[in-house]
């Protein structure tokens, strides 16, 4: 795996037709660090995401991919630096788990270069990360929610890219799967270096994995940061329009997210 | 897991070998099979030391070999063209008629009957050819027309209104000519006969130029079947890749419309039988679906001669009453393979 690129929004601003949903947004992912991004449902984090990814133009500024306009480059050569599972991904009827794993090595082949053992490689060692090994030979529409989902990210690594950005990647999942689709993007971060970005949902999972969270709403970034100096009380309340208490997570010390509402919440209320 | 590739690729192989031997004896025996029949003998004979003067030998090259070249040329086209557009629209049920090159070909075949009064063959080819461009580039503009380019919802949302439209228009004209509509007749049913040694010719480099560009696609199609985001992230330009993809279903679709009349169920069925084969990996499904539809489309040919005989049943009727259960028994057997 490469050394992974440096990725930076400049200006950004995003939408669809006249419809600007990321506003003049200026930001650098850290490198080789796990970044993970929150905010509100319709704030604009996909579309953030899918626009480092070049997956949407920019209406204004840039995303700069090692300092050069990533919508400038050769999909082919972003596409060796860079890798992005969208949310909810759908898989050919019929397809099998190293078929699909398989077409992760797309950008590393061309119309006269056949497949090679660095191939057969990339993807034995993407399925046992995931540990989809003895999955291989079945059908992916045999397999379960989370199987799935480890397929997918299966095909991801296979890419063998050096920053991988993922969306809401552990959705649908109950928390037993949530916690090993986490740990295993962690141990691509501590074993390759790889830069990994992710949008997620839950937030004390989120505190608990970022090494830097962005903090977004209405297609802006309200703060960002290492999870403790970010997640406070009242910045929370501003973004979720909630109120709540942040206590240390008792097995992370990382910042724990404990909700008041109107009901059952004790004297907070 | 390289071993499994390897006997994979060691069995799909084989069995490419052996659907090229069953369309080579399928083609054999159109040249055998017909209102006369010539022993196989004979049929040798013609195809390496034709005697001019010979009945039998002059039935062969200037009536069953033509008619067996634009069957293997045809089928080939129609088998490629439906893998494509299913693989480019990610809808099983697409067949190339989806992006209006049957009604547009039959529009300008009218067109040229009743105001140009054109009533050769060739002359049906040329404007079949003409019309199936236009109609489907007509079909792809209009396609990619507002957000998000060329989706493949909106391209079969304007192949359907389109066709529509063209089907009407051409309605029309056949309801006030009674005499166009009597040439029209016998185009709009599919067949192979009649045709030419020159029309075989005149269809040739474009159905060759449609196969190679399909044949080289098969990667994108790959990539563009796990859906234009994940596509995008593997480095392939997705709208460049429906383009060429397009380009290649209107060459192979409009060459095999012009030189054999709108022929249904064959691009629509043949994929899917193939993929029962190959699963959804194109680099094999494509060979197959090209080898599958001339064996499906020579083979209803060959039967539409012999349960008509002296007469025949023109190979569209054919392809149509055989096709149609296939489909409808795929369908049941279980849900069509989603794209
Ligand atoms: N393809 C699209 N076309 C038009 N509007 C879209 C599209 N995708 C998202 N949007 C709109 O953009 C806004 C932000 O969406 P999104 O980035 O998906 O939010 P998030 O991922 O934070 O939930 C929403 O209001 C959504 O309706
Ligand atoms: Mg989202």
């Amino acid at each position: 795996m490469p050394a992974p690129s440096t990725l930076q929004a400049e200006g950004l601003s995003l939408g669809y037709g006249d419809r600007r949903v990321v506003t003049d947004l200026t930001l650098e992912i850290p490198r080789g660090k796990v970044t993970v991004i929150v905010g509100p449902n319709a704030c604009g984090k996909s579309t953030f995401l899918r626009g480092l990814a070049r997956l949407l133009p920019p209406s204004a500024g840039a995303v700069l991919l090692d300092g050069k306009s990533i919508h400038a480059a050769p999909s082919r050569e972003v596409a060796l630096k860079l890798g992005i599972l969208p949310q909810g991904p759908i898989a050919p009827d019929g397809i099998t788990v190293t078929d699909l794993v398989s077409r992760g090595r797309h950008p590393h082949q061309g119309m006269f270069r056949r497949w090679t053992a660095d191939d057969d490689n990339a993807v034995a060692a993407a399925l046992s990360a995931t540990g989809t090994l003895e999955l291989a030979a079945r059908g992916v529409d045999e397999l379960s929610g989370g199987q799935r989902q480890r397929v997918w990210i299966a095909m991801a690594l296979a890419q063998r890219t050096g920053i991988l950005l993922l969306d809401e990647p552990t959705t649908y999942l109950d928390v037993t799967h949530q916690v090993e689709v986490l740990d295993l993007l962690v141990d691509l971060n501590e074993a390759e270096g790889a830069t990994v970005v992710m949008v997620l949902h839950e937030l004390n999972l989120a505190a608990r994995y970022a090494d830097h969270l962005i903090v977004m709403k209405s297609g802006a970034v309200v703060t960002a940061g290492e999870p403790s100096a970010v997640l406070t009380e009242s910045v929370v309340e501003e973004v979720f329009s909630m109120r709540c208490r942040v206590v240390p997570d008792p097995v992370s010390r990382t910042p724990m997210i404990v909700p008041i509402g109107r009901h059952r919440s004790g004297d907070a209320r | 897991m390289p071993d499994t590739r390897v006997r994979r690729t060691a069995a799909l192989s084989t069995g490419l070998v052996v659907s090229a031997a069953a369309l080579a004896a399928a083609a054999l025996l159109s040249l055998t099979v017909g209102a006369q029949h010539i022993p196989f003998g004979t049929v040798m004979d013609a195809l390496f030391h034709p005697n001019p003067d010979n009945g039998q030998h002059l039935i062969i090259t200037e009536s069953r070999i033509p008619r067996t070249v634009v069957g293997l040329l045809a089928g080939a086209a129609l088998g490629l063209a439906g893998a494509v557009i299913q693989a480019v629209t990610r809808n099983p049920l697409a067949d190339p008629g989806i992006l209006g090159v049957n009604a547009g070909a039959a529009l300008f075949v009218v067109f040229g009957i009743s105001v140009l009064g054109i009533s050769s063959l060739t002359g049906y080819v040329w404007l079949g050819f003409a019309g199936a461009a236009v109609a489907s580039v007509v079909v792809y503009t209009i396609g990619s027309l507002g957000r998000g380019g060329a989706t493949p919802v909106k391209v079969a949302l304007a192949g359907a209104a389109m066709s529509a439209a063209l089907t009407s228009l051409t309605t029309a004209v056949l309801l006030t000519d009674v005499a166009t509509f009597d040439q029209f007749r016998f185009w709009q049913v599919g067949s192979l006969a009649g045709r030419g040694m020159d029309i075989a010719l005149q269809g040739l480099p474009f159905v060759a130029v449609g196969i190679v560009i399909a044949l080289a696609s098969t990667r994108s199609l790959n990539a563009l079947a796990l859906g234009d985001d994940v596509a995008a992230s593997l480095g392939q330009n997705v709208a460049t890749a429906r383009v060429i993809a397009a380009i290649a279903v209107v060459l192979l679709c409009g060459t095999a419309t012009a030189m054999a009349g709108p022929i249904g169920f064959v691009g629509l069925v043949v994929p899917h039988v193939a993929r029962m084969i190959t699963g959804p990996d194109h680099r094999w499904l494509l060979p197959y679906s090209m080898l599958f539809a001339p064996l499906l489309l020579l083979l209803a040919d060959v039967l539409g001669r012999v349960i008509a005989n002296p007469g025949e049943v023109q190979v569209g009727i054919v392809t149509a009453v055989i096709g149609a259960p296939i489909f409808v028994a795929l369908a049941r057997r279980k849900r069509l393979a989603e794209l």
